[in-house]
């Protein structure tokens, strides 16, 4: 079906569904209840969802095929972004060119950064990609101001040209961004019972957009390319050995995942028309590392579940306060309903980061493989019957 | 679908749910017949409070959160009333806000416009809150404040000071109490005129992105207007954390004083770095040498230690202020908490007092009325003296604090002491002054 | 010149900073193969040892005066450090005076002691693992380390001053010739300066003139070989990585009094250091001090206005600049060794 084999099929239909269905999935717990505060089902952190799951699926196909650690991929990102904003205050709203022109921009960005850095390797390649990222994050904040908007970030105003479009709306507002006429924050709304679930043309329109880049990226896996790429990550010295030159392929697969980078950075300009120069920095560059890692690199699924966990971990915990958690465990005595506050205090709010790093400790101990691996023991579990099935079921690493 | 093992029924079961939400569609919020986004229900309504959490201003984000609670309490009725009783204006009267109870949410904006706005948006989309209001930098107001005119949200900004706040990216529904850059340039000079005289020499270093360039500008341009020459400004990254090879020069440079256009951890650092090179003790042109902070904040004085003794630099408020409404508010929080209150307190307190009172006396949640009843009101009895919310750019006029740190501080929070109050004629500038050029205010976005 | 003179001081104190940092990370890059990202973390712990010894110093119990108010009109409660009692105020100002180089010799135990609970309890089921879960897991334990400091600290910074002895600045200009005031630097700096030359000339001469040096250099060129010779490297690398965290806890210690510490400022210095190790070379110590000095002194020369208007935001990006450009024309770096984390 459609040139997958069947596992990998069935594993596009799975992500398929749950990012189709992500909008009652995310949303488990019916509206106004205690446990509503988990609830991740809301366009903003959906779109997120599903734009740093684009993200971190183009950094795979980099880092986790050739093995090539990239420490500066956020400067696509934000190239991308940037991209994307200028194309909404020059041309129009609509984010289809916005978005076309930020993966073109990130590629050549990608192009030139890649040609430059892939001249070394391991760390060395790390360190040269490290360092171009942090001196676009450092002049696009500072001297670049008048490109990127320094600071405050790259905005739209009332006196941009945007030729094909209107330069504010009739109430005197500016227009937001679109694609032909449906507006990316118009959502529908369906209350079932006490439950509500939020339908939002932006979150949609990402997801289809990841559904692509899924399939795009399973594709790559198996074909003679991503064969190639994996054969450069177990032993470039042996390859070059056989009179193949490893430089074209890497470059490839680094403008390829820029190019993600860069759609990733265009849809999020798309939800939101600001760029902001903290996109480039390097604990952003860091950030899909972590992501790839934590789902487990070199797997289909697994940077998207990471990316997945770190940006729930950073909407939903840092929203959580102690008056929230007296809500919760009011039903206990005073006195021990102070100290289960108390002790878990550390761990919301401004704990979010504490929490993170020990979860991040905690899979990377337990879990080798990452995220993956902890689904696979679970479906063995379930599975134990039917060995044959969890064997195709699971998603094997690359390696 | 021949290699696929979808069931049939459940493709059925699929199809079902999904035409469901077809058939029954509601656009937008529930309520939108109230023709603004987030209309609160008739029992209670949500504030955003959206502060820096994590990250380098987590303890003033940490200050302004301790505000926020401390507003809601006495907005519902509960503790001593705090500025309530002080407020010229009595439209608030402790039953919430329009008979509805006050709840809140709170976010972490870690100081990265990105974070700050996705924060922002969860609220605004996940909690229903009907005013978003915090924040420790411009670039984190400006951001959110572009976020919530899309939105049809109110922003009651919090602690921020570039004159872009309510210059260049003013927004029609974004509100500033706390005071800029061109105000500290105004009513510093005056003071160092008379305290170092008119024949000076200034050595600027400034933070090299907006807000350095607002506060460099405002200063420059206020000193050299009372007779001072500026003989250098030096840009720093923002990242810096040594600023050795930024000082050492100075003391050859011909300059007789130093300005740190620095904020947070950059300020701390360069005026410890500035005391450690013996600025302090130096001769320069045959005076002592002197070093100016346009901006100071208590935690930063606090950061900085006993380097601060003697420095000159401007405030928003400070809690030794002897006015009735300074002292209720200190009072009620000093009670509350153990200690004084930040001038990024009280910027954020007085903020969410302002809203509930606009919206009690617009009668209305929705942002336009609410805009209608702040643009162009006057009040007094929040702190500052008499204040105008001017309607041309949503920037409060007010009083201006000169503060220098103090020689013998008796405790931690004991930083600071107030050298001059400077009265709002003297900081006041026309809506077109060129250092607030460009952008435009717009109308107001109801959303919805 | 004297601009110069003075930059090149400045750059050589910044030098031996990143040098210090450096090395402790280049020590455990090269024995131990572990990508440290809680390096940073060792470093800012390092100095909240000197901000826990000044606080412990203070500890103080509350008197009521009754003839002053606090801001409440409450009487107020001064804090009386239990050392003026036991020692009386002169002795006991001068004690809490000497808090940080107090603090140096806490430190030392301290951060060995952390550095073996690192190592044993977690690093070392890390050492078979790709790098990319090294970095994952030191970056999170890295987390973890500051959100506790901050817990308890906040996320202001905490002035640690040095003793008033080392208040105020030396005057080389007169001593070279220029003008008064044309070169002057502060004693404390200087201080820092010759501790940090000091504690490099230790490591090198303990690796260089210790059996103990040389069984561990020989590790870092061939562990297996080593290994098969039925010497214990394991251990020996545990000891390592203490003397790793010291290095970096001293390098911390030191640094407090020239900046304010935070729970962060070891996120601040982690991506600086990285940058160090690698332009120095992976797997050489004195690669890793070369280019800690080198990017110091060259981050100094950008710093200069007459530089900074010549190429506006040159300052900004010097490190990583050069950094590439020595990459690109040095392949390992200045002095790298062949095969060191090339993969």
């Amino acid at each position: 079906m459609l040139g997958l084999e069947k596992k990998d099929f069935r594993l596009l239909l799975i992500v398929i569904g749950l990012t189709m269905l992500a909008p009652f999935i995310l949303n488990p717990f019916p509206e106004g209840s205690e446990m509503a505060q988990f609830n991740a089902g809301y366009p903003d952190l959906m779109q997120r969802f599903v734009i740093f799951g684009i993200f971190a699926i183009g950094f795979n196909i980099l880092f986790g095929l050739t093995g090539y650690l990239s420490f500066g991929h956020a400067a696509f990102l934000g190239v991308g972004s940037y991209a994307a904003v200028w194309m909404f205050k020059l041309l129009s709203m609509n984010v289809l060119p916005a978005i076309i022109l930020s993966v073109i921009i990130a590629g050549l960005f990608s192009l030139l950064i890649g040609f430059i850095s892939l001249r070394r390797s391991g760390i060395y390649f790390s360190i040269l990609t490290l360092a171009f990222a942090q001196m676009s994050f450092a002049l696009a904040y500072s001297v670049l101001t008048p490109i990127t908007g320094g600071e405050t970030g790259l905005q739209l105003a009332l006196d941009d040209p945007r030729i094909f479009g209107v330069a504010q709306t009739a109430s005197g507002n500016i227009p937001v961004p679109a694609i032909f006429g449906l507006e990316m924050r118009a959502s529908y709304e369906l209350a079932l019972g006490s439950w509500l679930f939020t339908f939002n043309a932006g979150y949609y329109l990402a997801a289809l957009f990841l559904i692509l880049s899924f399939y795009l990226a399973i594709r790559i896996f198996r074909s003679p390319f991503g064969m190639m790429l994996r054969a450069i990550k177990s032993n470039q010295t042996r390859m070059s050995y056989t009179g193949l030159n490893a430089r074209p392929y890497t470059l490839a697969a680094f403008v390829i995942s820029g190019m993600y980078a860069g759609l990733a950075g265009g849809l999020m300009a798309s939800m939101d028309p600001l760029a902001g120069a903290e996109r480039m920095q390097w604990t952003a560059s860091g950030e899909v590392v972590l992501m790839t890692i934590l789902g487990g690199a070199g797997t289909l699924i697994g940077p998207v579940l990471g990316a997945g966990m770190i940006k729930y971990f950073e909407n939903i915990f840092s929203k959580i306060n102690d008056t929230i958690l007296h809500g919760w465990f009011a039903f206990l005595p005073d006195g021990l309903e102070n100290f289960v506050v108390a002790i878990i205090h550390p761990f919301i709010g401004k704990g979010w980061h504490l929490t993170l790093g020990l979860v991040f400790m905690l899979v990377v101990i337990f879990l080798p493989g990452g995220l993956v691996q902890g689904g696979q023991k679970i479906a063995a579990m379930f599975r134990r019957k039917q060995p044959e099935d969890a064997q195709s079921k699971a998603t094997e690493p690359a390696e | 679908m021949s290699n696929s093992k979808f069931s049939r029924r459940g493709v059925l079961k699929t199809g079902m749910v999904a035409s469901a939400g077809l058939a029954l569609p509601q656009y937008l919020r529930a309520d939108s017949h109230a023709g603004f986004t987030n209309a609160p229900g008739d029992s209670e309504v949500i504030l955003g409070f959206n502060v820096p959490q994590t990250g380098p201003y987590a303890d003033e984000g940490a200050d302004e959160l301790r505000a926020y609670e401390l507003a809601v309490e006495h907005l519902n009725g509960g503790g001593d009333g705090g500025m309530l009783g002080t407020f010229s204006s009595k439209a608030l009267d402790g039953t919430g806000i329009l008979g509805r109870e006050v709840k809140y949410v709170t976010g972490d904006t870690q100081t990265k416009s990105d974070a700050a706005r996705a924060s922002a948006r969860s609220m605004i989309e996940k909690d229903g809150a009907i005013m978003i209001t915090g924040g420790s930098s411009s670039g984190v107001a400006v951001a959110v404040q572009a976020l919530c005119q899309e939105a049809g949200i109110i922003f009651m900004a919090g602690l921020t000071h570039s004159n872009d706040t309510t210059g260049k990216d003013k927004r029609a529904n974004g509100f500033r109490h706390f005071f800029n850059s061109y105000m500290s340039g105004a009513a510093l000079a005056p003071v160092l005129a008379a305290n170092y005289g008119t024949d000076r020499k200034a050595y600027h270093l400034t933070a090299d992105y907006n807000w350095g360039y607002t506060t460099e500008e405002a200063v420059k341009s206020s000193t050299e207007a009372m007779g001072w020459e500026t003989v250098n400004a030096v840009k720093t990254p923002l990242t810096q954390t040594d600023f050795s090879s930024y000082i050492a020069p100075v003391l050859n440079s011909g300059a007789d004083v130093l300005v740190l256009n620095h904020y947070g951890g950059n300020m701390v650092n360069s005026l410890t770095n500035a005391v450690q090179f013996g600025l302090r003790e130096a001769q320069a042109n045959g005076k002592n040498f002197e070093i100016v902070v346009p901006l100071y904040s208590r935690l930063m004085a606090r950061g900085a230690g006993a380097n601060v003794s003697g420095i000159f630099g401007s405030t928003n408020w400070h809690w030794s202020l002897q006015d009735a409404g300074s002292q209720a508010f200190t009072r009620s929080f000093g009670t509350k908490y153990g200690f004084p209150p930040s001038q990024a307190a009280h910027t954020t307190y007085v903020q969410t007092l302002l809203y509930a009172d606009a919206v009690t006396r617009a009668g209305s949640f929705n942002p336009c009325a609410v805009a209608e009843a702040l643009e162009d009101f006057e009040f007094d009895g929040l702190g500052n003296g008499p204040t105008l919310y001017r309607g041309a750019d949503h920037q409060c006029f007010k009083d201006v604090l000169v503060v220098k740190g103090k020689e013998n501080p008796e405790n931690e929070f004991d930083l600071l002491e107030i050298v001059e109050v400077t009265p709002v004629g003297q900081v006041t500038y026309a809506p077109d002054h060129p250092q607030f050029a460009g952008g435009a205010l717009g109308s107001c976005n109801p959303g919805a | 010149m004297d601009q110069f003179i003075l930059q090149i001081l400045n750059g050589l104190d910044k030098g031996s900073a990143y040098a210090l940092i450096a090395l402790g990370l280049t020590l455990i890059f090269g024995t131990l193969g572990v990508v440290n990202f809680a390096h940073g973390a060792l470093f800012m712990l390092g100095a909240f040892v000197a901000v826990t010894m000044s606080k412990l110093l203070t500890l103080s119990h509350k008197v009521v005066d009754e003839a002053r108010t606090d801001f409440l009109g409450n009487p107020l409660q001064v804090d009386v450090p239990y050392i003026y009692d036991w020692f009386g105020q002169a002795a006991g100002d001068v004690i809490i005076d000497w808090a940080v180089p107090i603090s140096i010799v806490a430190a030392i135990p301290v951060m060995i002691a952390i550095g073996f609970i690192m190592e044993r309890g977690l690093i070392k089921h890390f050492y078979k693992r790709p790098h990319a879960d090294q970095i994952l897991v030191t970056f999170g334990l890295a987390i973890v380390i500051q959100e506790i400091v901050k817990y308890f600290y906040g996320a202001n910074p905490i002035p640690t001053p040095a003793p008033s002895a080392f208040v105020g600045s030396f005057d080389f200009g007169v001593v070279l010739g220029f003008d008064p005031n044309a070169i002057i630097y502060p004693y404390w700096r200087l201080v820092y300066f010759f501790f940090s030359i000091g504690i490099i000339a230790a490591v090198f001469a303990f690796l260089q003139f210790t059996t103990f040096g040389m069984v561990v250099r020989a590790g870092m060129a061939d562990r297996e070989t080593v290994g098969l010779l039925g010497i214990d490297i394991d251990k020996r690398f545990t000891i390592m990585f203490g003397i790793a965290a010291a290095v970096a806890g001293l390098a911390g210690v030191m640094y407090a009094p020239i900046n304010s510490p935070n729970y962060h400022m070891g996120m601040d210095f982690l991506v600086l250091s990285f940058v160090v190790v690698v332009v120095g070379g992976m797997g050489s110590l004195p690669g890793a001090v070369a280019a800690g000095f080198l990017l110091g002194i060259l981050e100094s020369f950008a710093s200069m206005s007459a530089v900074i208007d010549f190429l506006p935001g040159i300052n900004q990006i010097i490190i990583y600049l050069v950094a590439i450009i020595i990459l690109l024309t040095r392949p390992r770096g200045l002095m790298g060794r062949k095969g060191v984390m090339e993969e």
